[in-house]
């Protein structure tokens, strides 16, 4: 094991809880060097964690602007679901008038289809 | 999560069950109590004060229109970095060629900023996550995104792999690339591996 073989295994095993060969922890606790590499990436890791509750201040309007987009959306979404409900009234109304006109007009000729039949049978007699 | 995080979760979870139930006020509540956090980790994501801001709106755009599909399995706010992950890093794709050309301008910056900074210092010490942060920013977006989500935030691997669109292996070996090409940022000056290889 050489000490360019575990520098490039050190970023995965300087994870907690990462299974390490033996010979490669054999060779990091008899070599200074990487030690000290497995020290670095150590104290690496340790400041990324630290990281996580340092907080970045947003410039001033980014929660204004976050509320009014959602707020925007808000009222698009029930525009949208305002008018496809609309489309809704107005389709089931065009769906009605036209059953409607069906009806009508299926009565209508089955009453002049019964006309002709009755006029049809008097001109015969 | 830490101990003193835990009664804030806590304080959320009322936030989202009013949500839920269509409540906007919680909601807005809850962008109050948690968009630092949030536009911390989407600048973080895509070292960039502008994308960071619109992925700040989009990411809560996208929790909103979630919310239903919400089931509370996680805490909100590994469900908001997880939204916010995915956002920034749809945001690092479309802008990749624009940031490559920052990022070289800046990769000095560590160096050039801190100059009299020694990172055998106290890891802890603010010097030093000044540093980091330096280094972080100079990474590349790719490489960025792993280190951040897997090593600041605690994502797993396979939350990472989700959130992104890769394989967990990917996931693996660019975090790998990342921590390696972050060491090499920070302790350049100590000595690189192909100087103490030859050494040794």
């Amino acid at each position: 094991m050489r000490c360019d073989d575990v520098a490039k295994i050190l970023p995965a095993a300087v994870e907690q809880g990462a299974a390490v060969e033996l010979s490669v922890q054999r060779h990091i606790e008899s070599c200074l060097r990487c030690q000290a590499e497995l020290a670095r990436y150590r104290r690496m890791l340790r400041g990324l964690q630290m990281l996580r509750t340092r907080y970045l201040e947003p410039a001033p309007g980014l929660l204004a602007q976050t509320l009014a987009a959602i707020e925007e959306a808000g009222e698009r979404q029930a525009m949208r679901s305002i008018l496809s409900g609309r489309r809704l009234a107005y389709a089931g109304a065009i769906g009605g008038a036209a059953v409607a006109a069906t009806a009508a007009t299926a009565v209508m000729l089955a009453h002049r289809s019964r006309r002709r039949t009755v006029l049809g049978g008097a001109s015969s007699a | 999560m830490t101990t003193h995080e835990q009664p804030r979760e806590r304080e959320l979870d009322r936030f989202v069950v009013a949500a839920r139930n269509g409540d906007r006020s919680a909601f807005d509540e809850l962008v109050r109590r948690t968009y630092v956090d949030t536009y911390t980790l989407a600048l973080r994501l895509t070292a960039h004060e502008e994308d960071a801001r619109d992925v700040v709106q989009e990411a809560y755009l996208r929790a909103w229109r979630g919310l239903p599909r919400f089931r509370g399995d996680a805490q909100f706010s590994t469900w908001m970095y997880r939204i916010t992950a995915n956002t920034a890093y749809s945001s690092v794709k479309r802008r990749r060629r624009h940031r490559a050309e920052a990022l070289d301008a800046m990769r000095e910056d560590p160096v050039e900023m801190h100059p009299d900074l020694q990172p055998e210092g106290a890891a802890e010490s603010s010097a030093m996550l000044d540093r980091l942060s330096l280094a972080l920013e100079a990474l590349p977006p790719k490489l960025r995104v792993l280190v951040v989500l897997k090593d600041v935030y605690g994502l797993s691997h396979e939350e990472i792999a989700e959130e992104l669109g890769i394989s967990v292996p990917a996931a693996k070996v660019r975090l790998h690339r990342g921590r390696k090409r972050l060491r090499d940022l920070l302790y350049e000056d100590e000595g690189h591996d192909g100087r103490w290889a030859s050494a040794v």
